[in-house]
């Protein structure tokens, strides 16, 4: 879920600047300085686990996990995924320097939502409802950003509509996959280590 | 994991300040990429082509990039051309292309090369952890610059050894709930494992005295070269805003 350089207009690159900038800003107030190296270890976990490409029929995807980072981090998720790009836009070239900001919120802003929506469910739940809740919040991390990425395209011209349903229409099996890694993976994380679901309080 | 492909080199660029390598490279990526037409884009990318000869860069690994980046903007193709307003150019079935459509693809093409050019030509050519310490200079906040300090440190010691363990006990993966199950727990693993590893590492800080800020050991020093290049680059920034 990346926009690359070049390609927005320059009142979306605006908006995803300062929308970026207040969500890492209360991240950031969030974080002490204690925090710190849980925050970004947590964030290196995700980038690797990004790495990891999944089969799906004869093709694969790889894992976002932005939902799964949400629940964990709560609002630290601006500032951990705004790193993580930045390194993207540095090393790789995926997304880029100028559109930091706007791929920032569409990572972020769903990671945060997924927070909010199911992190009391994980963690109060029984296990069918952590389950649900997990594979909700990983769907959800997904389908948000796919909307945010197609609000970003038409809101630079009306001529993105067709890539902008396309990106959707890609992003469906995705939001499946992520629904279920991410729901084995609270189940996995409250039995072994459930401290890790308090860490965005 | 080698991730600054880069960073390595001897040229003009690999030498310069980090901190004016970015107050050169902000501003003339910001310009370029709210640029319109087709000229100011041309002329930026033929700036971002002398920049990456000045940084003498493996030319295969930059090729290799360029494709994956331009693998997106392909996709915009098969799009933009057909959904612009205007006079029709051409027509496969009942799609219709039009000039300007064609001609607003070219100018995006041409944007983004010139921003990844630049980026990797600039930015590329310095090390990651130099990046970060010249942003301490520039006054971002230094938490998020700590942050970014951990997570690039601690992002490549991660992975292998899960990989392995799941590959020596003949892990196939295929499309079905054993593979998704499998993935969550190597993704539960590995921020278990972060998370206990995090802990240590803040422990050792604090017995190291760590009291919310690094020494620094190593000093930036602003050369005759960082001048030139910085107030060129400032040049070729105003001339492509008047343009």
């Amino acid at each position: 879920m990346h926009i690359s350089e070049g390609v927005l207009s320059a009142p979306a690159l605006v908006t995803g600047a300062l929308l970026a900038a207040g969500g890492v800003a209360a991240g950031l107030k969030k974080m002490d300085y204690e925090r710190i190296p849980e925050v970004a270890v947590l964030s290196s976990a995700f980038f690797v686990a990004s790495l990891i490409h999944v089969p799906i029929g004869p093709s694969s995807v790889h894992l976002v996990l932005n939902g799964l980072l949400g629940v964990l981090l709560g609002w630290m998720a601006f500032p951990a995924i705004l790193v993580a790009l930045a390194l993207h836009a540095v090393l790789f070239q995926f997304g880029g320097l100028t559109s930091l900001g706007v791929n920032t919120v569409i990572m972020a802003a769903p990671a945060v939502t997924a927070y909010y929506l199911f992190n009391r469910p994980i963690r109060r739940g029984g296990h069918l409802l952590s389950t649900l809740a997990g594979f909700g919040s990983g769907a959800a991390g997904i389908a948000l950003g796919a909307v945010l990425v197609a609000v970003a395209l038409v809101s630079t011209g009306e001529e993105f509509t067709g890539v902008a349903r396309l990106v959707l229409a890609a992003h469906l099996p995705v939001m499946v996959i992520e629904g279920i890694v991410t729901g084995f993976c609270v189940i996995f994380l409250k039995k072994v280590k459930p401290e890790v679901l308090e860490v965005g309080k | 994991m080698h991730l600054e492909e880069f960073a390595e080199g001897g040229s003009f660029l690999h030498r310069l300040d980090p901190r004016v390598k970015f107050l050169a490279i902000v501003p003339y990526v910001l310009v370029t990429a709210v640029m319109q037409g087709q000229k100011g884009p041309l002329a930026a990318l033929s700036v971002s082509v002398v920049l990456t000869a000045l940084a003498r860069l493996d030319a295969g690994k930059l090729l290799s990039r360029l494709v994956a980046v331009n693998v997106f903007v392909l996709l915009l193709w098969l799009f933009i051309p057909f959904s612009y307003p205007g006079e029709t150019v051409f027509q496969i079935g009942p799609l219709a292309a039009t000039g300007e459509g064609i001609l607003y693809a070219v100018s995006i093409t041409l944007k983004t090369n010139a921003i990844v050019l630049a980026t990797i030509a600039v930015l590329g050519t310095s090390e990651v952890f130099s990046l970060a310490h010249a942003l301490i200079h520039l006054k971002i906040p230094d938490k998020l610059v700590h942050l970014f300090f951990f997570f690039y440190r601690y992002i490549t010691v991660q992975y292998g050894r899960l990989r392995n363990a799941m590959l020596i006990r003949c892990f196939r993966p295929g499309t079905n709930m054993h593979t998704y199950r499998t993935y969550a727990y190597l993704v539960g693993m590995l921020i278990v494992r972060s998370y206990e590893r995090s802990q240590r590492i803040y422990q050792a800080m604090l017995c190291r005295g760590f009291s919310g800020r690094f020494p620094v050991v190593s000093h930036f020093r602003l050369g005759r070269g960082d001048v030139v290049f910085g107030l060129s680059m400032a040049a070729v920034t105003v001339v492509l805003v008047i343009v």
